[in-house]
Parts: C-alpha cells; structure tokens; sequence
C-alpha cells in the first residue's frame, strides 16, 4: 500500500456522509454514493478532483432482484492525463429515477439508454431515453434477474405481458 | 422561388456500405447532411444474459462471436478480467505466445478494416491484396488451434498449446513478408488524389468531443487523444515490448487511416519481439497452465473487477460482477464499437452521402460487438 492519497481519500474528504462506502479490490478502486449526489461528485471527479476523470469508459446497471433498493448502477472513469481509473456506483430502486450523466459525457446518453433497455433503469432528463438494442416493441426487461433465459419461456413472458397491457388500456378506456 | 425542402432518407440495415446491420437515418438538405441517427440491435442475441447462466470457462466461446474479425483479443480482454477476479498468475510462456496471436490478429482486422474501406470508397485493388494477407494470419490461427475465424484461442490461466517450431518458422517469414505489403498499400492509397480527396478534411472529430463520446483505439488516435492501452497501462508483458503508438492530430477520415496503416507496421514489429523474448523462456509452464486454472476458478471470489485491453478498434472492457459462484452474477462488455458509433452524429453532420460511407469504414465497426 502506498501512503499517497487517493481518489477516495479526496472524495470521503470533500462529500464525506455521501460517500456510503469504499473498497479496493484486485487493483480497482471503488466508491459507493448516494444517489442523491450523483451528479455531483461525477461532475467534481471530471472537472476539479486532483486526477481529473475526464474519461468514461463505461455505464452499467446490475439487477439485485433481492435487496432494496434494487439495481445498482456503475461507472467507469479514467483519466486522460495519467490514465488511473476508478469506479463510481450508486443504488436506485425501481420505481425511481437516477439523474442522468448526458449533460456530463455525451457518451452516457448511449449506455444509460442500454440500461433502460435491458434492465428498466429510468433516468432523470435523459434527451432520448428509448430502447436501443432491441426492438420498440418488445416488452419487459430481458437482463433482470426475473426475466426467464429460454427462448420458449421468454415468448411466454412476451404473450403475458402484452396481455397485461392490453387489459390495463381497457380498464382505462371502460 | 425555388421551394427547400428537407427530406428524410433511411440507409441500411442491408446496405453493402454499412458494414453489417446498422441503420442510420439521414436527415437530408439537398445532399448535405443536417442530422442523422443511428439504430442499431439488429444482431443482439443477449451474451450478457447468456454469461450469467454459463461458468467462466463456458463463455469463452461466445466471446468469440462479439467482434468477430479479432476473435483472439476478444478472448484476451475476457480470460484478463476473470484472471483478475481469481488473482492467478499467468507463467511468462504463455504471456508471450497471447502477444503474438493478438497482435497478428490485429494486423487481420486491419486488413479487413482498410480492405473494405477501400473498396467502399471505390478502391478494388487493395481489397484483393490485404484478403491475400489476411489469408496466411488465418492459416497460422488455423495451425495454432484449428479454427480460423471463431478462434477460442486462450484459456483462463494461459494458453492451450505451445508454439511449435513449424509455427514460429511461419510467422518469422510473414513478418519479413508483410511490411512490403503495408508499402505497396500505402502506394495505392497515401498520396492517390481521388483518396484524399474522398478522405481529407472528412468526418471531422475533435480531440474534445472523443474524449466526451468515450472514442478510444485508432479512431481516438486520430483525434489526437495520444492513449494506448498497451503502452499506458500494459497488460501480458506489454511493457517489455518496445513500439511506437502513432497518433495525428487532424480527426478526419485521412488521419484515422494514418493511424491503422502504421499500427499494422508496429504490430509486426510486437510479433517480432515477442518470438524473441519467447526462445528465452521456459516452454513447460505454458501447457500447464489451464488444467491448473481450471481447479482454481471452480468458484471465484466475491468481488468486482474491470479490465481493458487494447483490441483493434479501441478499449475493450470488461466487468465482472462476481457473488462467490462458479458464473458471473452480471458480466458487461464495453465493446470499442459500440461507444465509437454513438460519435458518429457528430462526424457526418454537414458532410454529403457519399461521405457517411466513408465515415462509417473509418470508424471500423463490427456489428457483432455493438449489439452483442
């Protein structure tokens, strides 16, 4: 272990109680936020912190089907000056919505989109916040933990959902 | 009065040009390009769900098929990442013998990158020679593990088979072979007036937009963003090979050709290198090794890592998200392609139709790894 202060000194140093929890495993560097602050300490990691992150390499969210809040969302930074890298995460539950980076790193908007996508993560003043890889009118979450892998089972999902929409949209019109 | 109208023109998925299956839609001012959208996911078959199902050692195969004229790296940035979550040490054999295939694999996904780009902007010559070239990295992959294409070449904790002398007999004479080659490409395109005219000041990136887009690889490089993965944070003995990262500062279609031309040149230098420092190793441990990963990584620690490598089109990562089992609880892969497309917007707006072909030949993507 060196003695130097790293990022996550700097970051329980400035945001204090808003940094929930940090780790260092297999040479990465881990931080945990509150969603609350979000934006805020991924602004300060880019523009003012001492590395200055001004590199994302990689949004993605994680579906913990049995804890609340439920997903996790995870993001990878880099510096272009002296290419150390960190990773920055916060937990959002399901019915909430995180803020989102777009404004921060245009390249956000594509990963916060696959998320949404995959996984049914929403984001707060996302420009375009639509299905990216699969087809607009394809149902559900496929990555979600309770999301069935078959192919047979998934058709299933897709018949069942599409009926729930379809008595949600008479109820409303009765 | 003349009436201006502007007119929305769909191009792809099943366009020659396009590479694959991407769409993007054009919003068109006579020929001038005003906005543009790219769709894609027209090839996604769910790996990252696929991945949570299967063991570590079972998915290997599927990386195969993410970027798949550069399956080797693929398997590299893979077998890395759980290499990192189970903490094993790769013997120095096997290191040497992952540079060399992934570096030839670069040079055969270059190949196919300025073979094609060519043959988009009307060059045919070019593409029938680099084929040629391509044809012999296949048929040395072909002798290392059988397979030409979807390589599974790597195994977590080394390699699979040591180098045989008939092997590296080979190689030797394809990089003395090959550098002519990359000179007589370079006479057809370089200094060619209709190349120039087709590729300058074409499909402009800036270095600040590339960072914010998340661009990485030759088409970073060609922004002037001067990163290389090998070189800033080596990975496998990277840091004991002696090579030049090219970079220009231009950010059009000519300088990200620049860029891979000379890349294919260092690459073949890393081949030489490395089957240098290969005949000072040890040959045991190489054969070894997967039995020996294969015990350790039953069940892989607790835990979450990231690794990236350098594969031809930019930073290939992946993060493994790890409860304790013997599969990964979520596994994401950071395909080079996928965040390098989403610039795309921003290269061709105000530039004509013909130049989305060659914008998009430029950026080298492969669908496989953007809707994986």
């Amino acid at each position: 272990m060196n003695n130097e202060k790293n990022v996550l000194d700097e970051l329980k140093g400035k945001f204090g109680e808003d940094i929930t929890e940090t780790s260092e495993f297999a040479g990465d560097l881990t931080a945990a936020v509150r969603p609350s602050k979000w934006v805020e300490i991924l602004n300060f990691l880019k523009i003012e912190s001492k590395d200055k992150y001004d590199y994302m390499s990689d949004l993605c969210g994680v579906d913990h089907n049995d804890r609340n809040p439920r997903f996790d969302v995870v993001v990878h930074l880099m510096s272009t000056g002296n290419f150390k890298r960190v990773r920055i995460k916060t937990q959002v539950e399901e019915d909430e919505e995180l803020d989102t980076l777009s404004e921060i790193w245009k390249t956000a908007n594509w990963h916060e989109r696959e998320a949404f996508d995959l996984l049914g993560i929403r984001f707060k003043d996302h420009p375009n916040l639509e299905r990216i890889l699969l087809p607009d009118d394809f149902l559900g979450h496929p990555l979600r933990k309770d999301y069935p892998l078959k192919a047979e089972e998934s058709a299933k999902k897709q018949e069942e959902l599409r009926a729930a929409l379809k008595g949600e949209k008479v109820e409303a019109d009765g | 009065m003349v009436k201006v109208r502007e007119l929305t023109l769909n191009m792809g998925p099943h366009h020659p040009a396009t590479h694959g299956v991407l769409r993007i839609i054009l919003l068109l001012n006579g020929e001038t390009i005003e906005d543009s959208k790219p769709v894609i996911g027209y090839l996604h078959r769910g790996i990252e769900k696929i991945a949570e199902n299967l063991s570590y050692h079972q998915f290997m195969p599927y990386t195969d098929r993410l970027d798949y004229l550069a399956a080797p790296s693929n398997n590299l940035g893979y077998v890395l990442a759980v290499e990192k979550l189970a903490g094993l040490e790769i013997p120095k054999r096997a290191q040497y013998i992952r540079i060399i295939i992934t570096e030839l694999t670069r040079i055969a996904s270059h190949l196919v990158w300025i073979g094609t780009h060519a043959l988009d902007l009307a060059a045919m010559t070019v593409f029938l020679y680099c084929f040629r070239e391509r044809e012999m990295i296949l048929d040395l992959f072909e002798m290392y593990c059988g397979a030409r294409l979807t390589t599974n070449t790597f195994r977590i904790g080394g390699v699979p088979y040591d180098l045989k002398d008939d092997f590296i007999k080979k190689t030797l004479e394809f990089t003395d072979y090959f550098p002519p080659c990359v000179d007589d490409y370079e006479k057809l395109l370089t200094k060619n007036r209709i190349w120039m005219k087709r590729t300058k000041e074409v499909g402009f990136l800036s270095r600040e937009d590339a960072i914010n887009y998340g661009v990485s690889g030759p088409t970073a490089r060609g922004s002037g963003l001067d990163w290389d993965i090998r070189r800033d944070s080596p990975y496998s003995s990277y840091d004991e090979m002696k090579f030049h990262v090219p970079v220009y500062p231009e950010g059009d279609v000519y300088a990200r050709y620049l860029v891979r031309m000379e890349e294919m040149r260092q690459a073949n230098e890393i081949v030489k290198q490395a089957i240098k420092a290969l005949e000072g190793s040890e040959g045991l441990l190489a054969e070894n090794a997967p039995k020996k990963g294969l015990k350790k990584i039953k069940k892989a620690p607790e835990g979450e890592v990231y690794h990236a490598i350098e594969a031809p089109k930019g930073e290939l990562g992946f993060y493994i998200h790890s409860k304790g089992d013997s599969n990964p609880y979520r596994l994401k892969i950071r395909a080079p392609s996928f965040v390098n497309l989403s610039s795309i917007s921003t290269m061709i707006k105000g530039n004509l139709i013909a130049d989305v072909v060659a914008v998009i030949g430029s950026i080298d993507i492969v669908l496989g790894e953007i809707d994986r």
